[in-house]
């Protein structure tokens, strides 16, 4: 047994790839090789750690010490500093925003201590690709226990029992869904698990990192999952725009196929299951259950009326049992502690009622105007203010917040005034947002929200599959609304056309894409009533973002004439001399706003 | 990887635990050996090495080695600081290879203090 002394682990997650770090796990291997000390030091690429916005990563154990934003070229200074003097380097340390002390532990940083880890447990702590790293910490442990020990029905009824709910949006108790695809009649016997990782949402990421973070978790939440409903065959429906997220399954099945983790007489109890991966095309709809089966059976992903749940007719007509990514991830550490150790953690009672609370955690995207960008787990229940100011750090560049949108495209955005409602899923419905997947965008007072509404409509629009009339035309016209008032055209009467649309699309729109559509709309209008009014009514958009309604000009006291502003202006609206005052010409200016940003003396103004 | 069986499941499980442990942090005690230019020169590299081949040898894993700089005494290099939860740190100077592995044996595993090696109890203050 080979003894290493140190183990760096280096954030192999898309975010920091992308920001270099297999780079600077390279530098780190070539100076550990340089100093001998590859024999003392191991260097092991993992999931990603969620903390995003400060890759690339990397974390010293068992010293605990967090590195941030890490370059190629910090290495050869860091190696001989902390791994031969054993000194930890000052300046890639973390320092929370707005201070000016480090926090050299990563279980100090508010960000991390915050958050319990049950979806994403073994975040950071593993190499995704190895499942010696997943065994040795309790991997496969709770498809052991299962198989071993318990009875398909004691295992569903720990799942019942836990509460647990489904994290792709829906929010529906897991232990129904599986018990009704268990007691569904299929002539055959044939019932299918299906893992759905179709993960749509613009700036959402849960499922994502948890697949690439922590494949088998997933496949080991599957495999429970067959046995308690009695499937022999699952699917995995991957986006295609997921590749590290699908090679990351690939090498997970074969390991866990040759472990006989999969396939024939799993660990020798005569349970057999094997697990087959789709690759989806990147539809948006294709996320919804009918849509998913039908894209899986190789046709157009469109969705169906719904009079016969997927779990009795699904996949091939056969029942099927669809999960999120994240729900079947958090299977396995239920079967090993236990319901109540789950119910312990989140919202309201279950006991009785299965939709009487919301029991565990929520990984959620940080996106936006938030100093901390990044992927957090979260008890339910824990405040929105919590998640924003605690471990999301505040506000970036010392704006005020306006809005935090939850739920994705799907969902709604909450003023500053509901910062302290308790995130589960039926408060955030009641208040006219949703849970949804986990996506959560913050916005701040430079965001306009009728230009945002607009945004969310031209997207769902475009993802629209068009199969039903109300949300094919209900979409196009209230993108058609929307754009004119952001274009300074808007009537009377529009909001109010905006509610009626909306209220058309939930009642009768096919499927949760167009009924759930309007949230984006109604919960603007609901929450910033006024910013539409001074669109239509005033020609205002106060946040300046809706280009024709806005001018820029240049303050006579303040100009010094730097000449900084005319240098930017793309369309030469600016005109001046040096040390003279600069005049911007309306009618050339195309409203960019480059004036604005270039300005050091604050001299361009917004009006 | 062989077919496992839910008993080699738990033995590889708790054979890769032990390989792991420092990796989670989990450590009965911390060896610090000092290796400032003073350090080395006096032969601190050959103590690391010795402590590490010793600590392979006896399969211990949950024992965190780490190395810092020259703790200012350089005439009594190689020095090392070693830890055990709860207990004052031990500095123990003038280290050689063969020093160094009773210091791991007697203090890191056993609980009792090398006194012939020891230079000092506890450590500076920080800041």
């Amino acid at each position: 047994m080979a003894v290493k002394r140190l183990h760096l682990m280096v954030c192999a997650g898309t975010g920091c790839v992308s920001n270099k770090s297999m780079e600077v796990k390279a530098a780190l291997e070539t100076e550990i090789e340089k100093h001998g000390l590859a024999a003392e030091v191991d260097v092991i690429p993992t999931g990603c750690n969620g903390f995003c916005g400060v890759g690339p990563i990397l974390l010293v154990q068992p010293d605990g010490i967090f590195y941030q934003q890490l370059r190629p070229r910090d290495i050869p200074h860091l190696v001989e500093e902390h791994l031969l003097k054993g000194r930890p380097v000052q300046r890639h340390l973390y320092t929370p925003p707005g201070e000016k002390g480090t926090i050299p532990l990563m279980s100090d940083i508010p960000f991390f201590h915050a958050q319990v880890l049950i979806a994403l447990r073994n975040r950071g702590m593993i190499d995704p690709e190895k499942i010696e790293d997943y065994i040795a910490r309790e991997g496969y442990q709770a498809a052991a226990k299962a198989l071993t020990t318990m009875s398909p029905q004691e295992v569903l009824d720990v799942v019942k029992a836990s509460g647990l709910r489904g994290r792709g949006g829906g929010g529906f108790p897991t232990g129904i869904k599986w018990e009704s695809t268990k007691r569904a009649p299929s002539e055959n016997g044939t019932r299918w698990v299906i893992c759905n990782a179709d993960e749509g949402d613009p700036g959402a990421f849960m499922d994502r990192s948890i697949i690439e973070g922590d494949p088998h978790s997933v496949l080991e939440g599957m495999i429970i999952g067959a046995y308690a409903i009695g499937a022999t065959r699952g699917f995995i429906y991957v986006r295609q725009e997921y590749p590290l997220a699908l090679k990351r399954f690939m090498i997970a099945l074969n390991q866990a196929r040759e472990s006989g983790l999969l396939g024939e007489d799993i660990l020798g109890t005569g349970f057999s299951f094997d697990i087959e991966v789709h690759r989806g095309a990147g539809a948006f709809v294709c996320g919804e259950s009918t849509a998913l089966m039908a894209s899986l059976e190789g046709n157009v992903g469109e969705p169906r009326a719904k009079y016969i749940h997927t779990v009795e007719r699904g996949l091939w007509n056969m029942p099927s049992c669809l999960n999120n990514v994240e729900t079947w991830a958090n299977v396995p550490p239920i079967i090993l502690h236990g319901a109540e150790w789950f119910t312990q953690l989140g919202t309201g009672d279950v006991s009785e009622n299965p939709w009487g609370g919301s029991k565990g955690t929520k990984v959620f995207s940080l996106a936006g105007k938030i100093n901390n960008t990044g992927l957090v787990e979260v008890p339910m229940g824990i405040t929105l203010r919590e998640i924003v100011f605690d471990i999301g750090g505040g506000i970036a560049n010392g704006k005020r917040l306006k809005s935090v949108q939850t739920g994705g495209p799907s969902g709604g955005c909450l003023p500053e005034e509901l910062l302290d409602l308790e995130v589960d899923f039926d408060t955030l419905t009641a208040a006219g947002s949703m849970m949804g997947s986990g996506g959560m965008l913050v916005m701040d007072e430079d965001d306009c929200m009728v230009d945002f509404a607009r945004f969310y409509i031209d997207f769902l629009m475009a993802e629209s599959c068009g199969k039903c009339t109300p949300c094919r035309e209900g979409l196009r016209n209230m993108n058609m609304i929307l754009q004119r008032i952001c274009d300074g055209k808007g009537q009377e009467g529009d909001i109010e056309l905006l509610e009626e649309i909306s209220a058309c699309m939930i009642d009768a729109a096919l499927c949760a894409l167009g009924t759930s559509a309007p949230n984006p709309v109604l919960s603007t209008i609901k929450y910033f009533r006024e910013e539409y009014e001074e669109h239509i009514r005033e020609g205002k958009c106060r946040a300046g973002v809706c280009k024709a309604l806005i001018t820029y000009k240049v303050d006579a006291d303040k100009c010094s004439g730097c000449t900084l502003c005319a240098r930017a202006c793309p369309v030469n609206a600016i005109t001046g001399e040096t040390k003279k005052l600069h005049v911007i010409d309306p009618n050339v200016c195309d409203r960019c706003g480059a004036c604005y940003d270039a300005c050091t003396f604050d001299a361009i103004i917004r009006v | 990887m062989a077919r496992l069986s839910v008993q080699s499941l738990n033995a590889l499980r708790d054979q890769l635990q032990a390989e792991r442990a420092g990796r989670e942090g989990k450590c009965r005690a911390t060896v610090i050996v000092h290796m400032g230019t003073c350090g080395i020169s006096a032969g601190a590299r050959q103590v690391m090495t010795a402590l590490l081949g010793a600590l392979e040898e006896r399969g211990i894993a949950d024992v965190a080695v780490s190395s810092s700089g020259c703790a200012g005494m350089c005439s009594r290099e190689p020095m090392a600081t070693v830890q055990r939860p709860g207990e004052a740190p031990v500095k123990y100077a003038d280290l050689d290879e063969k020093k160094i592995v009773r210091v791991l044996d007697e203090h890191v595993i056993g609980g009792s203090i090398v006194k012939e090696y020891a230079l000092a109890m506890g450590s500076e203050r920080a800041g």
